[in-house]
């Protein structure tokens, strides 16, 4: 397989703490890939440097054989990598179709056309028969699906998903676990998230890294990881296994 | 065009459009000259309203300096009209590349630097103090002894020169009106109207989904600002003179604000509303002063604040929304999902 993401040497400190310290990895094309690991490990700050959110102080990022790191937010989701938010962020005021309809017209100007392929889009993550209600009023599993929705909408390469399983209860992870799989195996969307909810790492990711300290301690199959001594004493913890 | 305008429109909304059309061209022969000069007065809101909402209502950035816009492009034409002779339609194109020039200055320097929310207002409120002093030292505009029109006394109406009678502005007004109506239906309904409201909304998110907010946010400056001159053009032929005191006062702004605020920042028919509710009754409120023989020169100040307190604690999206809902002009837009 190849990559379609590749990550070297990334760094990023803040006034002199260490988020990310040289972390490399690289996600291959149509994998589920997990990044684990405690709070305060980084994994939101090594999200932000590839969504383009935050500049990288050293390192490089490869997206589909270009480098992506530096750019703006924007011109990495151009570039074909969608994402959501740890705490959703949906437009209040919009309708869910309106808010999965912005997203679509990123790549189709045409409203009346951006409005056919978010309809598509929310018939997959199970929000059409909600389309209409304005996204403020929405329950937070409903808002977490929009935020998937309105990513897709923008027709990514790849998926980033930072939390999306949070605050969730299990029959709604199990929910999301299969919609996410679904995409993966049909729409041969390629997945990287970050994720808590080992039920679903374990379930889900064909690889996983685990951070820790920001810096990369274990990466491999999940099955391999969780049995990994070190992310053992420092992630999962013995009670885990 | 007209297909695409009209698409997704409830056909009742269109009847009642209709209505409103078709009362506002007749009401020249039912109106007195009073009315007349209140109804001229509520289109001037109803559209320095709608220009003002493309910049705060569809694209989240507040402005407090509309003013500035509106006495550029009002001391443009003017100044071509008495200096060159050049007539007020010539006029209203270099008055809004004018007005375009300052907006985007000022767009850039804001949206560039990362000036946002309350420091974009006062940076908005800044350039409109400039002009106004700046203009109060500018000789070739008449400084602050005030810029002139030729007047006469017109029997006949001059469409060409914008000389005329009331009913005659009326109608330009109302023109004016109804076309930055529909431009603001159909920007709405654009790609660049969804991409608005979406930084509107949040413009994190929004840049996460592709948008350069940049690039969108100048649009939404360059617009405004374009919109807002012939409001200018307009102000400068109908009223004969300004004065920098007055045309860049910040009241002036003011006035351009309160109409869609309490309307209903955002929609359509906010600003127009909102223009019919606060200058009619404060016109009408001002006429039941004098003749009960009361002389309260700040009364229509007074009113304004007790309006915008009004609106601002019970409906806080302004009248139009809830009455909206009333009457079922909305496409069906449930809001009464579940709260979390």
């Amino acid at each position: 397989m190849t990559a379609l993401l590749e990550v070297s040497n990334i760094s990023k400190s803040f006034t002199g703490l260490r988020a990310v310290a040289d972390v490399s990895f690289s996600v291959p094309q149509r994998s589920l890939f997990a990044v684990i690991g405690p709070n305060g490990a980084g994994k939101t700050t090594l999200f932000n440097l590839i969504a383009g959110v935050l500049k990288p102080d050293g390192g490089s990022i490869t997206f589909g054989g270009a480098r992506i790191d530096g750019l703006r937010s924007d011109q990495v989701c151009r570039r074909g990598i969608g994402r959501t938010f740890q705490l959703v962020r949906p437009f209040p005021a919009l309708t869910v179709e309106e808010n999965v309809m912005i997203g679509a017209l990123l790549r189709h100007p045409d409203p009346s056309e951006a409005l056919r392929r978010a309809h598509d889009v929310l018939w997959r993550l199970d929000l059409f028969d909600k389309r209409m209600q304005l996204a403020g009023a929405l329950t937070l599993p409903d808002r977490k699906r929009l935020e998937v929705a309105r990513a897709l909408a923008t027709e990514p390469k790849l998926l980033l998903l930072d939390e999306v399983m949070a605050g969730l209860r299990p029959t709604e992870t199990d929910r999301m676990v299969e919609i996410l799989k679904k995409l993966n195996r049909d729409g041969g969307l390629t997945i990287l998230l970050i994720e808590h909810v080992m039920r679903a790492v374990m379930s889900l990711a064909t690889h996983v890294l685990v951070l820790h300290h920001g810096a990369a301690i274990a990466e491999g199959a999940p099955e391999a990881v969780v049995r990994d001594p070190e992310v053992i004493r420092s992630y999962l913890g013995t009670e885990a296994v | 065009m007209i297909g695409r305008m009209v698409h997704d429109v409830p056909r009742h909304v269109l009847w009642l459009l209709g209505v409103l059309l078709a009362g506002l061209l007749v009401a020249p022969i039912f109106a007195d000259d009073y009315l007349l000069t209140v109804l001229i007065l509520i289109l001037y809101f109803a559209y320095t309203g709608q220009a003002w909402n493309v910049l705060m209502g569809f694209a989240g950035q507040l402005s407090l300096g509309h003013a500035l816009y509106v006495g550029l492009g009002a001391y443009a034409a003017a100044a071509l009209y008495v200096h060159y002779g050049i007539g007020p339609w010539i006029g209203m194109p270099v008055a809004i590349l004018i007005s375009v020039a300052s907006g985007a200055i000022i767009g850039f320097l804001a949206f560039r630097f990362g000036v946002a929310g309350v420091y974009f207002a006062i940076l908005t409120i800044a350039f409109c103090e400039f002009a106004r002093i700046g203009f109060d030292h500018f000789g070739w505009i008449g400084g602050s002894g005030g810029l002139f029109m030729p007047v006469s006394n017109h029997t006949q109406n001059d469409l060409l020169n914008l000389r005329g009678q009331p009913v005659m502005f009326y109608y330009v007004m109302l023109a004016l009106t109804v076309i930055v109506f529909v431009l603001c239906h159909l920007l709405l309904r654009s790609r660049v109207g969804y991409f608005w409201q979406a930084i509107r909304e949040d413009e994190e998110a929004a840049r996460s989904l592709g948008i350069a907010t940049f690039r969108y946010k100048m649009a939404a400056i360059v617009v405004s600002s374009a919109m807002t001159a012939p409001a200018g053009v307009f102000y400068a032929f109908y009223y004969n003179n300004l004065f920098p005191e007055q045309t860049f006062f910040i009241l002036r702004s003011i006035e351009i604000i309160l109409g869609p605020i309490i309307g209903g920042i955002g929609t359509l028919f906010g600003p127009v509303l909102g223009a019919f509710v606060i200058t009619g009754l404060s016109e009408g409120l001002q006429e039941l002063l004098t003749l009960y023989g009361f002389d309260t020169p700040g009364a229509k100040r007074l009113f304004y604040g007790v309006c915008l307190l009004l609106v601002v604690m019970v409906l806080p999206n302004g009248i139009w929304p809830p009455l909206a809902r009333l009457l079922r002009l909305h496409r069906s837009r449930d809001t009464t999902g579940p709260q979390s």
